[in-house]
């Protein structure tokens, strides 16, 4: 029975050696190289699917989980051993990660017809599917690490692709530099793990013995005081995540990311990368829930909550069509989070994967749009529901699925959301996060029903609001994607349909989902009237959003509506001034520090120094001059020839000569030795 | 029975004679085979202490191998450094190749 | 005194012997010969030690491989190399005083501490041991030294190479 799961190891591989194959041999052959890169992400999708479909009416590898060591670290504290692993998470994320990536493959050969450097994109969506897979079978957390940076690096590459474009080149630093911040955080949280645990495997790590040696052992923080140590871990870790799903306030980084080619915005910045830190948090569930009342779990939710709301408020006013799905992302992204912070960790994963299903969609069809009109303004754009029928019809189904509406995928997971926290605010009061979170994320749902339904009436209703858009369908090679990952987007949701629904409760399985995924969590019970808020909130923004919008479609020159909100609009479209608040208190104090320290290298303590051994000079010369002057001669001299044997002495320490060094090395050590042989110790 | 300390003494000895060699042979070559007699000298310590007092753990007999092939790799690029040297400067003596000072 | 020990100071002498050569000598192939005796000896030294597979070892690579590289480098450099060059720089004689007083530290120490006198007996086959750590406990360890050789080969040639 175990074989087939023993094939996990490869999963990373394939797009691996298509990467390799592709950088090294066949650059020049752009065809060769598609296929390379469609032949290593295909093989995966197959062994994937399959493994999944095994693991799904396995019952051991879903409680369990199934090891495939790969080799083990000697350390001073034994082995660390790495390896891939299969068990319920990995086969949520197994069936989500490599089709999605498939998908985006294979629309990328539409989308980057034409561009010079055509296989050498194909090479780094290979290794970012390697990056990705391997973060999701990674058994432990420095294999998990190794991985994430690998995406770390992919999305710097793919942001800056088009690095002929300053913006581009500036919006890689970015993303690199702000999610580095996050993965230091993380590093830290890992390596306090691994000095209290000596383990890095989740295994291990979430055996009954080292959660309760986690709970019991406290750390000292300044500040803080003596405190558990699991908390300490989770916090730290969760920054990572922050980074890496663009949660506040490390979430600026997300929408410039924007500048990248829309496949890589799809498959990076909407459905796969940015879901990892939701992953993480995911994965290390059990030590954020270790101690539920301390804070590691209320910073989840306070974080997840309030970035979700801030980034629905900021898409509201925003004209750059990818960013509008961007600022989305931040906040679904937010939904998870604060899912996990409130204890929702089905529901979390639920969304996790129909939100990458239908957020690539999403993106995909938005890419067409791009590709199509030739713009990215949505101001410009307008009535490309009759060119661009097959975008149009997709982005629709998308767009259901984002805002809420039943049946469509989001509707189901983004209720299981709301119910969960409406359901632990019930059992702990107002003055409890999970009421927090139920109220912000109800109100975001209303938010992200009305800017989707901007979005599509400014994009695809009315008339072209610039002469010089000639719109066209897109070749097949990008519709086939779409079309796919709409059947997803419509029907994935019913995977996760409650159990007690009427009807398609029972007819799909006794919501599978959570069979799969959360075995050792009650499920969430069904609650009609969250449900019904729910669905109430998202048609009254797709509503207001058909009022403002739909009803009398934009003309050309005509402003948005939106403006008519005054100070509030411009705060929101210049997204709360974050960015600038940033340039201003972080980034140019940090140039000024620098600057600071430049300046006492170079001009404070330097240069002075130099300044005043050359006034002694003077000064000395200017005695020496009197001294010439009068009778003493040869003091003079004698001083010169002093100078210039200081000067040749110190002349024979930089002869340049690697044996004089090491000369001097060795006679330090001598030194050392008899320092310590004489001291007392 | 050798005594350890015999087998440290001889390492001590013939480590300095590789210092030495180092430090003082104006040829790139005879500084080469300083570091070579260096490399054999710690080899020697290395066996030596695992011989006397872990000889259950291979520890100390991996690490020599390792630094064996380390050496291997070491003489093979540091040879050919020399000989590319030799061809472009015309000559193997180190204070010749001063670049280090500009 | 036992066979073992006359057998360990004769070599030990012949080995430091010729290193002494190696480092002071004139004619620079004459150093590399002798170079490949001191070699030897400390090949005989692996072998009082229990350790014939290292023995071997040292004799394959260090005068097989290594020796066999300088000679050939030497010959290869062989204007310059004449016997007649000054050979020592002009700061031999500190070198020389800080090599013996490093010499001096080290034996001081090592003759200062109580070591335990006799080996203990080999409980371990160490060549099958060998060989399994390497597949075992060292295999990344291992793998990592191959691939370093690997490039050290790749490198050397491309360094070497005319142009």
């Amino acid at each position: 029975m175990t074989e087939l799961y023993d094939w996990v190891r490869l999963i990373p591989l394939f797009p691996f050696l298509a990467f390799a194959i592709i950088l090294l041999f066949t650059q020049r052959n752009q065809k060769l190289s598609t296929y390379l890169a469609w032949a290593g992400i295909g093989i995966t999708w197959l062994l994937g699917w399959t493994i999944v479909f095994r693991a799904i009416g396995d019952k051991h590898v879903l409680e369990e989980g199934f090891r495939a060591p790969i080799f083990s670290i000697p350390t001073g504290r034994g082995l660390l051993e790495l390896g891939f692993q299969v068990d319920a998470l990995t086969t949520a994320m197994l069936f989500m990660v490599p089709f999605v990536c498939l998908m985006i493959f294979i629309y990328s050969k539409g989308y980057m017809h034409g561009d010079p450097r055509y296989s050498r994109f194909f090479a780094y969506i290979s290794l970012f599917a390697t990056g990705m897979l391997g973060l999701i079978v990674s058994d432990n957390l420095l294999l998990l690490y190794i991985f994430w940076e690998v995406m770390g690096l992919c999305s710097y590459l793919l942001i800056g692709f088009w690095y002929e474009k300053p913006s581009a080149m500036k919006a890689g630093l970015k993303a690199f530099i702000t999610t580095r911040i996050g993965d230091v955080i993380m590093f830290l949280g890992m390596l306090l793990l691994y000095s209290v645990t000596g383990t890095l495997s989740f295994h291990e790590i979430f055996s009954e013995e080292t959660l309760h040696f986690l709970k019991e052992t406290t750390v000292w923080l300044p500040l803080v005081g003596t405190v558990s140590v699991a908390p300490v871990i989770a916090v730290l870790l969760f920054g990572g995540a922050v980074g890496k799903s663009a949660q506040f306030p490390l979430h600026v980084w997300l929408p410039d990311a924007m500048e990248g080619p829309t496949p890589v915005s799809a498959l990076i910045h909407a459905a796969t990368m940015v879901s990892a830190g939701v992953y993480l948090v995911a994965r290390m569930f059990p030590i954020f829930a270790l101690l539920p009342e301390t804070a590691s779990m209320s910073v989840v939710a306070f974080i997840g909550g309030f970035t979700a709301l801030l980034a629905a408020t900021i898409a509201l006013a925003q004209d750059d069509i990818k960013r509008v799905l961007a600022y989305s992302t931040i906040s679904q992204l937010g939904y998870m989070i604060a899912a996990l912070g409130v204890g929702a960790y089905v529901a979390a994963t639920f969304h996790l994967i129909t939100h990458a299903f239908f957020k690539a969609l999403l993106f995909l069809g938005s890419g067409s749009v791009i590709h199509g009109a030739g713009t990215q303004d949505m101001m410009e754009m307008g009535g490309l529901r009759k060119k661009m029928p097959i975008t149009f019809w997709t982005f629709v189904a998308g767009m259901l699925a984002l805002a809420g509406v039943p049946p469509f995928a989001g509707f189901w997971s983004k209720d299981e959301i709301l119910a969960h926290a409406f359901e632990e605010f019930m059992h702990k009061g107002v003055m409890s996060w999970p009421f927090f979170v139920w109220l912000v994320l109800s109100l975001g749902a209303l938010l992200t029903a009305f800017y989707m339904a901007r979005q599509v009436f400014l994009t695809f209703y009315g008339e072209p609001r610039s002469h010089h858009m000639h719109a066209h369908e897109s070749p097949k090679v990008m519709t086939y994607p779409l079309i796919a990952l709409a059947v997803f987007a419509v029907f994935l949701g019913f995977v996760g349909v409650p159990e007690e629904f009427p009807v398609l409760g029972p007819l799909f399985g006794h919501n599978l989902f959570h069979h799969i995924v959360g075995h050792q969590y009650p499920a969430t019970p069904l609650n009609w009237g969250v449900m019904g808020l729910s669905v109430l909130l998202a048609l009254t923004g797709l509503f207001l959003g058909w009022l403002v919008y739909g009803r009398n479609p934009l003309k050309e020159g005509q402003p948005d509506p939106m403006t008519k909100l005054g100070p509030v609009y411009t705060l929101l479209r210049n997204k709360y001034y974050i960015d600038e608040f940033y340039s201003k208190f972080i980034v140019r104090p940090a140039v000024a520090l620098a600057t600071l320290l430049f300046r006492f290298d170079n001009s404070w303590v330097i240069d002075p120094f130099v300044n005043l051994v050359g006034k002694i000079g003077v000064w000395l010369s200017d005695l020496g001059r009197i001294f010439d002057l009068n009778i003493i001669d040869g003091i003079v001299n004698g001083v010169a020839a002093v100078t210039a044997w200081f000067g040749k002495i110190l002349r024979l320490t930089q002869t340049g000569k690697a044996q004089n060094y090491l000369l001097v090395a060795i006679l330090t050590v001598l030194l050392l030795l008899g320092l310590y042989l004489y001291l007392p110790m | 029975m050798v005594p350890l300390s015999w087998f440290l003494v001889l390492g001590a000895a013939l480590f300095c004679i590789g210092v030495y060699g180092v430090l003082s042979r104006r040829n790139a070559i005879g500084i080469l085979m300083g570091v070579e007699l260096i490399l054999n000298a710690v080899n020697i310590n290395l066996i030596a202490f695992w011989r006397y007092r872990t000889p259950d753990h291979l520890t100390g007999l991996v690490f020599a191998v390792f630094v064996m092939a380390i050496a291997a790799a070491e003489a093979a690029v540091g040879l050919a450094l020399i000989i590319a040297i030799y061809r472009t400067r015309n000559t193997v003596i180190v204070e010749d190749v001063d670049l280090l000072k500009m | 005194m036992s066979l073992p020990q006359i057998l360990f100071l004769v070599v030990g002498v012949i080995t430091l012997g010729a290193a002494v050569a190696v480092v002071t000598s004139r004619n620079v192939l004459h150093s590399a010969f002798l170079l490949a005796l001191t070699f030897f000896g400390v090949a005989v030294l692996y072998v009082l030690l229990d350790t014939p597979y290292l023995a071997a070892a040292q004799v394959l690579v260090y005068i097989g491989a290594i020796s066999v590289l300088i000679i050939f480098a030497i010959m290869l450099s062989r204007k310059v190399a004449a016997p007649d060059l000054v050979q020592r720089n002009s700061q031999w004689l500190l070198s020389l005083i800080v090599a013996v007083l490093l010499f001096g530290v080290l034996a001081y120490l090592t003759l200062q501490t109580a070591w335990p006198a006799a080996k203990q007996a080999l409980g371990v086959d160490a060549i099958g041991g060998l060989g399994e750590a390497f597949v075992g406990t060292y295999a990344l360890p291992f793998e990592v030294v191959s691939v370093v050789l690997l490039v050290a080969l790749v490198g050397a040639i491309i360094i070497a190479r005319e142009r």
